[in-house]
């Protein structure tokens, strides 16, 4: 095993060189770039045996992985925001094509506003296609997932493609230091990818992602894809014990963070966990009892386990770095459901949207959080959503619009 | 089973006897698609993966059933050349792994309509050309979107009739030359081809079996539904393409094209007369009913002729 300081984007490269895989479909874009700079170096110096091909759009790119997938080769792919939603017909159509392969997305805001830093809108926006999703909160957990993640995907009860997410700068241009898996080791976990059906060869003749004709065979094949994504969770714990057993690092699917008698619970996803490990903290030693829990597989949904750890809770903050416009958090809609009928549940699900394109959520901003899941389950009140932003932010935006007003004017009254 | 490498095609008699794609698919009856897709199949042998593109074609597959020895695989509308990318890449490894053996390998064809290759999926095309992709690709041009009931495209012809240009002008803009975009990016081989002249078409399939890297193709596809004609008239409108020189067989071999069948001209030095290609279609009947409409036929026949000016003989 060796340590080394890696950025989030090096640790996915690195990732994908210990799994070996054999074909990687690329498509520049920020934040994410760095990964196939590392990727191309590799293969073109000859420490790494794979194949890439830049493809001139993310919809190909994709196509390309989905299509290398089906024919029998271990797939690696990576990108970020505008990018994952310009390939998002073939995200959900190479799900449809049951490809196992691993795609990194490196997290950032969707345009508009046009922005590079980060948040998770891009991500949920691939909720719905069949992909697993898997968040990082560390550099050394990106590498991880990505093993992990072949491990899944190729599983024969699963047979998917799986994104792992990492966030925008926050992950991708950190650098951490980084335990690299002993690369024979990394092998021997990960496996040779078994394509059993999943090819084409002369002389035998396959279609693969044909059409239909009506609902009924398109129902069975959707709700096939839908049971092959919830195996993901019988078939998770294995895996990852198998992975802590040969490296010493264990990843739930929900990452538990001082939740053994904890009253209040934050949950949320992605590396801004790491900034409420910290509130939680600070908050345990001033004597409050409060936990954090980190949705690390998003998809499958790990809904059984969120109601084990939430049961008994006072109440709980859901920080979504998303926003569902007209509706609000979806982190917070899906806890909501899976809590619903729950009889010992938490009596307070408060719903914070923060971290919108990079914005920091402040150690004050946790700390009222909990101030307020206090005050609404001592008084066994609704708490309504809420934006993070201060006053202070409120007053810069206003003055940069008297800049643009003023100019407007001057414009206008030349 | 049709043999896997024929040879030396110089008569019709020399053509394969019999057909590798199944019966029984349901596009229209005097789909001149088809007919392009089963010509060339027969030579190319079953040793090929299709990689399909949204189109009428798209249909030919539908679960369970298939008309294809080979491989099939339905992408999108605007990537079939890079679902051709990942699979021809896979095939490539997999033998230099010696996971398959050369008996396996296939020959991989982007199958597509015009809706998708001159406009959706011409960025992918281009980007499959630009990294010299070892691939077939046909291209079956029935000039409109035809399975969402012919809407214009950018391969629809000057005054032609579709479901979005209804009125008695038709469609006022010029089809598109998609061979010249093609070969400007100088791939190892364009080539137009028809159904209705299977000699044509199965001397070039026969030739760019032989060659490496992107090889192009695009087979006009007279289409009765889109077209409004009887589908008995489908191979006789195809010859007339030809023969009036709408339909210009070429081929573009490093860097110069050639035509392969030069329309006939009469003692006059006349060629058939584009009317006769015109006035069999629906599509084309305003310009001959209720009165004729003199101007607009002799300014498809005066582009035509400009066109043919520029070949030598």
């Amino acid at each position: 095993m060796t340590r080394k300081l890696l950025t989030g984007n090096s640790a996915a490269a690195w990732g994908a060189r210990l799994a070996g895989v054999d074909y990687v479909p690329a498509f520049p874009i920020t934040p994410q770039t760095e990964i196939i700079e590392d990727l191309s170096l590799w293969i073109d110096s000859g420490e790494m045996a794979a194949r890439m091909v830049t493809l001139e759009s993310e919809h190909s790119m994709i196509t390309a992985a989905g299509s290398a997938a089906t024919s029998g080769v271990r797939v690696f792919t990576a990108t970020s925001s505008q990018g994952l939603l310009y390939g998002m017909e073939m995200v959900y159509t190479v799900a449809g094509w049951r490809a196992p392969f691993v795609m990194i997305n490196v997290s950032r805001g969707l345009s508009s506003p046009i922005t590079l830093e980060s948040d998770h809108n891009d991500i949920m926006a691939a909720r719905d296609s069949g992909f697993l999703q898997i968040h990082c909160a560390s550099c050394q957990e990106i590498t991880d997932s990505v093993l992990m993640a072949y491990r899944l995907a190729e599983h024969k009860d699963v047979r998917l493609p799986a994104i792992v997410n990492q966030d925008g700068f926050y992950l991708s241009f950190t650098r951490e230091p980084v335990d690299l898996p002993d690369a024979e080791k990394a092998a021997r976990f990960v496996g040779v990818f078994d394509p059993e059906n999943l090819q084409f060869k002369s002389g035998a003749p396959l279609s693969q992602a044909m059409a239909v004709l009506g609902g009924g065979p398109y129902s069975y094949f959707r709700y096939e894809a839908h049971l092959a994504l919830q195996r993901v969770l019988s078939v998770y714990d294995e895996i990852a014990d198998e992975f802590a057993d040969i490296f010493g690092r264990r990843y739930d699917i929900i990452e538990s963070y001082k939740m053994d008698d904890a009253e209040y619970v934050f949950v949320m996803m992605g590396s801004y966990a790491t900034k409420a490990r910290d509130a939680v903290d600070s908050l345990c030693n001033a004597g409050w009892k409060v936990g954090l829990a980190r949705v690390r597989v998003f998809r499958p949904f790990p809904k059984e386990k969120i109601r084990q750890l939430l049961s008994g809770r006072r109440a709980v903050a859901v920080i979504d770095q998303n926003l569902s416009m007209g509706m609000g958090g979806v982190l917070h809609s899906e806890l909501a459901t899976a809590l619903y009928g729950m009889k010992d549940g938490p009596a307070v699900l408060a719903s914070y949207i923060g971290g919108l394109g990079g914005r920091d959520i402040s150690q004050q901003e946790f700390f009222e959080m909990i101030d307020e899941l206090k005050q609404a389950s001592d008084i066994g009140q609704i708490l309504e959503p809420r934006l993070l932003y201060t006053k202070n932010e409120l007053t810069e935006i206003r003055n940069l619009q008297a800049i643009a007003q003023a100019e407007h004017s001057e414009i206008h009254n030349k | 089973m049709i043999k896997e490498s024929v040879v030396h095609i110089h008569r019709m008699k020399d053509m394969p006897s019999s057909h590798l794609l199944g019966t029984g698919t349901p596009m229209c009856a005097g789909c001149g698609g088809l007919e392009a897709l089963h010509n060339m199949y027969d030579i190319l042998g079953e040793k090929t993966v299709f990689v399909n593109a949204a189109g009428c074609l798209t249909l030919l597959s539908v679960y369970p059933f298939t008309p294809f020895r080979g491989g099939w695989l339905y992408t999108s509308m605007a990537s079939a050349p890079a679902g051709a990318q990942g699979v021809r890449d896979a095939m490539d490894i997999r033998l230099q792994k010696k996971q398959i053996t050369e008996e396996d390998n296939m020959e991989v064809v982007v199958v597509t309509g015009d809706g998708s290759a001159y406009g959706m999926g011409l960025s992918a095309t281009s980007g499959a050309m630009d990294r010299n992709l070892d691939f077939i690709y046909l291209c079956y041009d029935n000039e409109g979107y035809g399975n969402t009931g012919q809407q214009y495209s950018a391969a629809t012809p000057h005054a032609a009739l579709t479901s979005t240009s209804k009125t008695s002008h038709g469609y006022p803009g010029f089809k598109k030359d998609l061979f010249a975009i093609w070969a400007a990016h100088n791939p190892t081989y364009v080539a137009t081809i028809i159904g209705a002249e299977p000699l044509d078409l199965a001397k070039k399939i026969e030739k760019l079996r032989t060659m490496k890297g992107p090889r192009m193709l695009i087979a006009l596809a007279p289409c009765p539904t889109g077209w409004d004609y009887d589908p008995k008239l489908s191979v006789e409108i195809g010859r007339l393409a030809v023969q009036t020189g709408v339909w210009p067989l070429k081929e573009y071999i490093d860097g110069e094209v050639i035509h392969t069948k030069i329309p006939k001209k009469d003692k006059s030095g006349k060629r058939t007369p584009v009317e006769e290609y015109l006035k069999l279609q629906g599509r084309f009947s305003h310009l001959f009913h209720p009165q004729r409409d003199e101007r607009g036929i002799a300014e498809i026949q005066a582009r035509i002729d400009a066109y043919w000016d520029k070949v030598s003989d």
